[in-house]
């Protein structure tokens, strides 16, 4: 909710809460894709998150055994959220999920189940069947949804801890194509909305958290960067000024100019 | 000795050896990785009681990087 009086706030007065656990940061962010392991820490400890999603996948058998992330990220230091990326089934949503949760330390999971290959949008009723299936199991689900008002109220009912709207496709780096349904989605939702996929720079994050969303989940604009560490401080930047920004409650639009000076006091 | 399949690789193991062992030969940190026999995840504490069989399938899957 907005702070009312907030004049001098220099923090965030109600942190991140999902799933009765708090984080410092309203920045979620993937491990995906970037250099090597070094720069992958180094861009996480630059975009300040707390949390962050790891794929679940098979051990290459000829690889070095360096090839493990836990290898590299040190649970203690980011709390780790198991994804599902490439499940297009219920089935192979919750094989994973269960695996992930095996390897883990939590039994959190950022739920995907994809529905079309060209476009990685969520298939929408088996993404709830999985809700369903992993909630009664005791997970804490976190599912990744179109900016849908209705799927998103079934998400929550069915006991989702979050829910996680698309600002844009997977990867695309789009923006914020649809802040209407974000707003809508946010203004209906009890649990926090959490815009996963498709920020593509620093304003993109800023517009987002301007709409008043609970946080941001992110991975392919910052590895994709030029400068992957550099970006996630922007990006840093950005979800915190959106975030202080809907707290401080934007002006109201007007069609013509409003002067900022006084018009009285003039000279002859 | 029994014909196994190791994340999609036909590999043979000594009789008897179990989940544990497996892991050992594949110069594999029991901490680091999740391991399914037959589709049900076999528990870390559980791994050293798995024998394997002739026809078991066997998923070795750990956390990589991912969005």
């Amino acid at each position: 909710m907005k702070a009312a009086g907030l004049e001098t706030a220099t923090a965030d007065p109600a942190p991140l809460e999902i799933g009765g656990r708090t984080f410092g940061s309203r920045l979620i962010v993937g491990t995906g894709k970037y250099r090597d392991p070094a720069q992958t820490v180094e861009a996480l400890r630059a975009s300040g998150a707390e949390m962050v999603t790891v794929a679940v996948r098979r051990v290459d058998l000829d690889a070095t055994r360096e090839e493990s992330l836990l290898y590299h990220l040190d649970p203690t230091e980011f709390f780790l959220l198991p994804n599902t990326a490439g499940c297009y089934t219920e089935e192979d949503a919750v094989r994973y999920a269960r695996l992930g949760r095996e390897a883990g330390l939590s039994d959190w999971v950022k739920l995907e189940v994809i529905g079309d290959q060209e476009t990685l949008l969520p298939d929408t009723e088996a993404l709830l069947a999985a809700t369903r299936t992993l909630v009664a199991e005791g997970f804490t689900v976190l599912p990744y949804t179109n900016d849908d008002l209705i799927t998103a109220l079934k998400l929550q009912d069915a006991g989702a801890a979050a829910v996680m709207p698309l600002a844009s496709p997977i990867g695309s780096g789009l923006g914020l194509l649809n802040p209407l349904n974000i707003r809508l989605l946010k203004s209906r939702l009890d649990v926090p909305v959490v815009v996963d996929a498709g920020v593509g720079t620093a304003s993109d994050a800023c517009a987002t958290m301007e709409q008043g969303v609970d946080g941001i989940l992110m991975n392919t604009a910052l590895a994709a960067a030029d400068h992957p560490v550099l970006m996630a401080k922007a990006m840093r930047l950005a979800v915190e000024a959106g975030r202080t920004a809907w707290l401080a409650g934007r002006m109201p639009k007007r069609e013509w100019a409003v002067p900022s000076s006084p018009s009285s006091g003039m000279l002859d | 000795m029994p014909l196994i399949e190791v994340n999609g690789a036909v590999r043979e193991v000594e009789a008897g050896r179990t989940v544990r062992g497996l892991l050992e030969d594949l110069d594999l940190d029991d901490r680091l990785v999740v391991v399914e026999l037959n589709r049900r995840i076999v528990r870390r504490d559980h791994r050293a009681d798995a024998v394997l069989q002739d026809g078991d399938r066997v998923e070795i899957v750990h956390f990589v990087g991912g969005g």
